[in-house]
């Protein structure tokens, strides 16, 4: 080719970006499995001399000496919290989007706008009173008045995204079936829920992440194991002078890999999901 | 179904659940710290839920200089990140688009920090720029380039821009992956037809692919303009506001306020600042989006 070192340079630049975005991420999970005192050494050790799992048993609780952070609690924690605000997200969001997709009302687009406002409230502006009345009803330190408070983070964008897919479907179909001798809800289901269903996958993996990866709101609605979750619990490490990096890295990679094997399972409905919800409409 | 032919209309129905969550989660508790800012609450002192302070709060934040430098940094700090995030994930998604092979395993790589907690990536950089064990600094010695302990996080000024960084470690790929989404859908023709007619690389990129991108740009305005607070998570971790005062930005000052300093009134009064300032951003882009989407017709 006459131009082959501007396909190097390319190359070379896409090069320099991936080093860029996987380097941070590649040094933690290093640091994860690496001795304590390689990260203390000087000369620095790049590459860790011997892998080991020490500082999961550490952080687990499984090594005598060390008293450990309760992470399998925090885990739970999360899980608890997220898939249950996922799940009820979704189909609140499923009932939402499909009514803005295919229903004419009086202040829709108000409605709409109004949705998306909810959003924006910063987490730790709205943390603020929702601190004020959950402490005063109960609800502090609770699973339940987490996911409460997630379900409302996640409901405007499960909303905008599922409306969008919804849109997608032509209404030809739906109201075939209609004719033919469905009620809408059975055309609901057996049309438009089957062709929707990899907008509404996506939908569920932004609200499973954001409810997953939340501190701002978290870090003041819990307290104690009933009911923190991880990210609230990687501070529980910064809390003394000292900070136990080996340690904190272990959790961190605890934290992604989650995210990360969800995120693959359906990685390409998501970037669908992400630009086709939104451009149409 | 009965559901269906109840009194109200189907789409009030279907819709009566999430603003009901929205009501008891967001809109309720934003009126009762509306009511707070004009108390002098405090929360050590119950009783002062009651103190009806009119107008004090905010007249105290307009001559507040600790309050003014944290909104004109949080102010500069999304103008300089949004621009760079736009300006880089344009330029990689130029990059990528030229690619002839490979692209489909880069662009899953470039999903990785969109999986992260900003809370872990403000760990992965605080752990980075350490001074004593921090990736930085090693790299910094081991080439020998100096030989003294840089503190990154401790000078205000590299500090700053560690946290930039971070944000835009975080964020750049959104852009990336939406504006390379746009244009691989953009049609070739007129790409064609104009190096026919004589346009030169520039003017095929200024007149016609960026034109055709910008629905994308406002998309990936909008999603993040919904997020922009996010930058509280780092700040907390890496810095935490200091040193001195000097990364603070009005999301970590209202938790100080608070949280810390329990002078719940005045938090409050700041937060409106900054809800304000985010309704603005996200009005702002969804505009833009609305008015990009009337002008793509049916092209998208």
């Amino acid at each position: 080719m006459e131009r082959s070192w501007q396909r190097w340079l390319i190359r070379f630049g896409i090069f320099v970006v991936m080093t860029i975005i996987c380097l941070p991420g590649l040094w933690i999970v290093m640091t994860a499995f690496r001795d304590n005192v390689e990260v203390m050494a000087r000369p620095p050790v790049w590459i860790p001399e011997r892998w080991t799992l020490d500082n999961f048993r550490a952080i687990l609780g499984m090594s005598e000496n060390q008293q450990g952070i309760p992470v399998v609690r925090y885990f739970v924690n999360s899980l608890i919290i997220s898939v249950t605000s996922t799940i009820l997200a979704l189909l609140i969001g499923m009932m939402g989007g499909y009514a803005f997709a295919r229903y004419r009302f009086k202040g829709k687009n108000v409605a709409f706008l109004w949705l998306m406002l909810s959003r924006t409230v910063p987490g730790i502006s709205l943390s603020l009173p929702v601190f004020m009345i959950w402490s005063r009803v109960g609800l502090i330190d609770t699973d339940f008045g987490v996911i409460l408070v997630y379900l409302a983070l996640n409901i405007p964008f499960t909303i905008w995204l599922i409306d969008g897919f919804f849109r997608q479907i032509p209404l030809s179909l739906s109201e075939a079936a209609q004719v033919d001798g469905c009620t809408r809800w059975q055309a609901f289901w057996k049309i438009e829920f089957p062709l929707a269903k990899s907008g509404i996958a996506s939908a569920g993996i932004f609200a499973f992440l954001t409810s997953w990866n939340e501190f701002a709101l978290a870090s003041q609605l819990t307290r104690t194991t009933a009911s923190k979750t991880l990210p609230v619990g990687l501070m529980d490490f910064t809390a003394q002078f000292t900070v136990d990096w080996t340690g904190m890295c272990a959790m961190a990679v605890i934290i992604i890999v989650p995210a990360l094997l969800l995120t693959f399972i359906v990685q390409k409905h998501l970037i669908a999901g992400l630009t086709f919800g939104g451009v149409k409409g | 179904m009965r559901f269906f032919r109840s009194r109200l209309s189907p789409p009030i129905l279907l819709l009566m659940p999430a603003f009901v969550i929205i009501a008891l989660v967001v809109a309720l508790p934003l009126l009762f710290s509306l009511y707070t800012s004009f108390t002098g609450y405090r929360l050590v002192q119950p009783a002062s839920l009651w103190q009806w302070v009119g107008w004090r709060n905010y007249q105290r934040l307009l001559t507040d200089v600790d309050f003014w430098w944290a909104f004109g940094r949080t102010l500069v700090f999304l103008t300089i990140a949004l621009n760079l995030e736009l300006v880089l994930g344009l330029g990689i998604a130029l990059l990528i688009d030229k690619l002839t092979a490979g692209q489909r395993i880069i662009r899953t790589i470039m999903m990785f920090p969109m999986m992260f907690s900003p809370i872990l990536v403000g760990f992965q950089f605080k752990y980075i720029f350490n001074d004593n064990v921090g990736l930085v600094n090693n790299a910094i010695q081991s080439l020998g380039w100096s030989d003294v302990t840089i503190p990154w996080l401790v000078n205000p000024v590299t500090a700053n821009l560690a946290i930039l960084m971070a944000e835009v470690w975080m964020s750049t790929p959104i852009f990336a992956i939406l504006l390379l989404a746009g244009l691989m859908a953009m049609p070739r023709d007129p790409i064609e037809a104009a190096k026919v007619d004589g346009c030169n690389p520039w003017q095929v990129f200024r007149h016609i692919t960026l034109p055709y991108l910008m629905p994308f740009v406002y998309i990936a305005m909008a999603i993040r303009s919904l997020d922009v607070a996010r930058a509280y998570d780092m700040v907390k971790i890496m810095t935490n506001g200091g040193p001195a005062g000097r990364t603070e930005l009005l999301w970590t000052l209202i938790a100080r306020t608070g949280y810390q300093d329990a002078r719940m009134g005045m938090a409050n009064a700041m937060s409106y600042a900054s809800i304000l300032l985010s309704v603005y951003f996200t009005v702002y882009f969804f505009r833009k989006l609305a008015a990009a989407r009337r002008t793509m017709g049916g092209v998208a």
